[in-house]
């Protein structure tokens, strides 16, 4: 492999068939190519997916209620099913030891807003201090709503980035008044959620104070939990997919409702779509190395077509070099070593052109679902190991050819 | 410096069977230089390619400077084939990509000589042909008669116990014949073993000795007076 002779030599061959050099090359350079760049966008995708499931904490259960669509136990159906403050708190204590943060929500989608001569429509949101941490807001000032507002009802509120913006104009929005519907309410913090600004125009008061102000009496709209992660995904997904099927049971059954019913009472859990997501990507992962690898294998037979031929077009050199004292080894050597260098040589081309560019166009690549697609070293790594197979394995063949050529049969005058 | 007892070889083709050589007995002594003559069919270039280890006979001995040649594996006979022979080829047989110089220098590096000692050795024995000016040409860019002397340098450069040469003036015409032959006789006259297979009587004139070989046994074996080539140059 060392031998500085041996290189001479290839380099030698090489130079005299440089179109075909470079064609052979061209064919497996476009076959990492393709492979890295493949790869680099799966795993953009994979951090724009995970990005996109940060926005909210991914291991939530959320409980909505709507209007029944079976008759049970003598009940017709088309009844709406109401959830009250009770029930919020009959979840909460009865799987305390499974939650980790709970919310209830009373909320008005489009509710008027006003601040001196400026007003906006936003969705107002009644929600307990915890929403903070469901929504995976971060507060920018002030603070979040806090468990003396929710126990004296305080007419508190706070408010999204893109509020500000539109109903302050760079103004500092804390401590000032807003009304909702004539009732006044004190600007206490401002948040922004990494979900972006469809979750930014969004105000939030306690739920007490909402229930209050907008005559909502006991009543909820929806309640959300959160389930702390366990070791792993699919142990997560097994504790929330149990508590998820025990409420769903409680409510039904105080309710009556038909216990296959699924319109009246739906409980989610975004864990099990993240996990189906999740998977999703493992399967467009493992489609990309596919496609990634078939390419670089019609690269390979191509390699191992070329070789051939220079097998067959070198006969009759291969049957002199032997005559004057060529040991087969030396041939198969001579073969092989041509064609893992060309495959070696243009791979490494090829991946570090697809690295450049992953890095050159990498991070202008503006879409919520493809995010700094790159190839980890690790990676780049098991391409040169695929490199160096494929190299040996186009040369193979013509390389066991070259050295079954008997030098009688190749020197013979034609 | 050969001997051969009893040397048969037949081919096979399908069912048919060839029989080749029939039982060939001669010895060649140190510095000889031997024509063997024959028709085509008559076995010459047979008993060449045993004696060059390109194809191995069926039965009988063959002895080369004191070595018994038999049961040899790829590997060994291509040694032995560097150590020991040179070869002349009636189509010169040079690589066409390399120059005059690598070509001679070819056998040199299957021996795993250093390039610096290849490439004097090279250039000494292309001296030696009169082709010291040609050294960075390719075969492409030579005439017949050059390129033939290319391939004797190259058969004497890995300094081999014996010369074979199939044909070496087949391709050429009568006045480059003659030259290649006197080069042939010179390295003869140095005390050179060599073996000429041909089929032209005034090329065989020229050597020391003519084996007539007809239907695979030996007809003739007879001394003859050399013409010495040098006459018609």
């Amino acid at each position: 492999m060392f031998n500085i002779e041996r290189w001479q030599e290839i380099f030698e061959t090489l130079k005299k068939n440089k179109l075909r050099t470079i064609l052979t090359g061209i064919s497996v350079a476009s076959g990492i190519f393709i492979l890295v760049v493949l790869l680099g966008f799966s795993s953009g995708i994979q951090n724009g997916v995970t990005e996109q499931f940060s926005g909210d904490a991914t291991n939530e259960i959320s409980v909505r209620t709507r209007r029944t669509t079976k008759s049970y136990k003598g009940l017709n159906p088309n009844r709406r099913i109401q959830l009250k403050n009770e029930d919020f708190e009959n979840v909460s204590s009865t799987y305390d030891d499974y939650l980790e943060f709970r919310s209830a929500n009373y909320s008005i989608w489009s509710g008027q807003i006003v601040y001196k001569n400026e007003t906006g429509n936003f969705s107002v949101q009644g929600v307990h201090p915890d929403f903070q941490y469901i929504e995976n807001s971060s507060i920018l000032q002030g603070r979040f709503i806090n468990q003396a507002d929710l126990n004296d009802a305080r007419k508190v509120i706070v408010i999204g980035t893109k509020v500000k913006s539109e109903m302050f104009k760079g103004k500092n929005p804390i401590d000032e008044m807003v009304s909702i519907f004539g009732i006044n309410f004190k600007v206490v913090g401002v948040y922004s959620d990494p979900g972006g600004e469809r979750e930014e125009d969004n105000v939030y008061i306690p739920i007490t104070a909402a229930q209050v102000a907008f005559n909502g009496g006991d009543r909820i709209r929806n309640m959300q939990f959160t389930v702390p992660m366990q070791k792993s995904l699919a142990k997560s997904v097994e504790v929330s997919n149990l508590l998820l099927e025990s409420i769903e049971r409680d409510l039904k059954q105080k309710y009556i409702i038909a216990p296959d019913d699924r319109a009246a009472i739906r409980v989610s859990n975004t864990l099990e779509e993240a996990q189906k997501i999740y998977s999703l990507i493992d399967i467009i992962k493992a489609v990309f190395w596919f496609v990634g690898i078939g390419t670089i294998i019609a690269g390979v037979v191509g390699v191992g077509n070329i070789m051939i031929i220079i097998v067959k077009e070198r006969t009759k050199e291969i049957g002199i070099r032997k005559a004057l004292g060529a040991v087969p080894m030396s041939i198969v050597g001579m073969i092989l070593q041509e064609a893992i260098f060309v495959t070696m040589f243009s791979g490494l081309f090829g991946l570090i052109l697809g690295l450049g560019l992953l890095e050159l166009v990498g991070p202008t690549i503006d879409n919520d679902y493809i995010k700094y697609p790159q190839v980890d070293f690790n990676t780049a790594l098991y391409t040169v190991f695929l490199l160096v197979a494929a190299g040996s394995l186009a040369g193979f063949v013509p390389a066991y050819r070259a050295a079954k050529i008997k030098p009688i049969i190749a020197l013979r005058d034609e | 410096m050969i001997q051969i007892k009893d040397l048969h070889k037949s081919y096979h083709m399908g069912s048919n069977s060839l029989h080749v050589l029939k039982g060939i007995n001669f010895d060649v002594k140190e510095g000889e230089l031997v024509s063997i003559m024959g028709s085509s069919g008559s076995g010459k270039s047979t008993l060449l390619n045993i004696l060059g280890m390109l194809d191995e006979a069926d039965s009988g001995s063959y002895v080369l400077d004191g070595v018994p040649i038999k049961n040899l594996n790829e590997k060994i006979a291509a040694q032995y084939r560097n150590k020991f022979l040179g070869f002349i080829f009636q189509s010169f047989n040079l690589i066409n990509y390399k120059s005059a110089l690598d070509n001679v220098a070819m056998p040199l590096f299957y021996q795993g000589m250093k390039r610096k000692e290849r490439v004097e050795r090279a250039e000494h024995y292309l001296e030696k042909v009169g082709l010291a000016d040609w050294s960075h040409h390719l075969p492409s860019e030579l005439s017949g008669g050059q390129k033939q002397r290319v391939a004797v340098a190259r058969a004497l450069a890995s300094d081999p116990k014996v010369l074979l040469a199939d044909e070496p003036t087949g391709a050429l015409d009568s006045v480059t014949s003659h030259e290649v032959m006197d080069l042939i006789q010179g390295i003869n006259d140095e005390g050179k073993t060599i073996l000429i297979v041909t089929h032209e009587n005034d090329i065989a004139q020229m050597t020391k000795r003519i084996v007539q070989l007809k239907d695979g046994v030996i007809i003739d074996d007879s001394p003859v007076k050399q013409v010495r080539a040098k006459e018609y140059v």
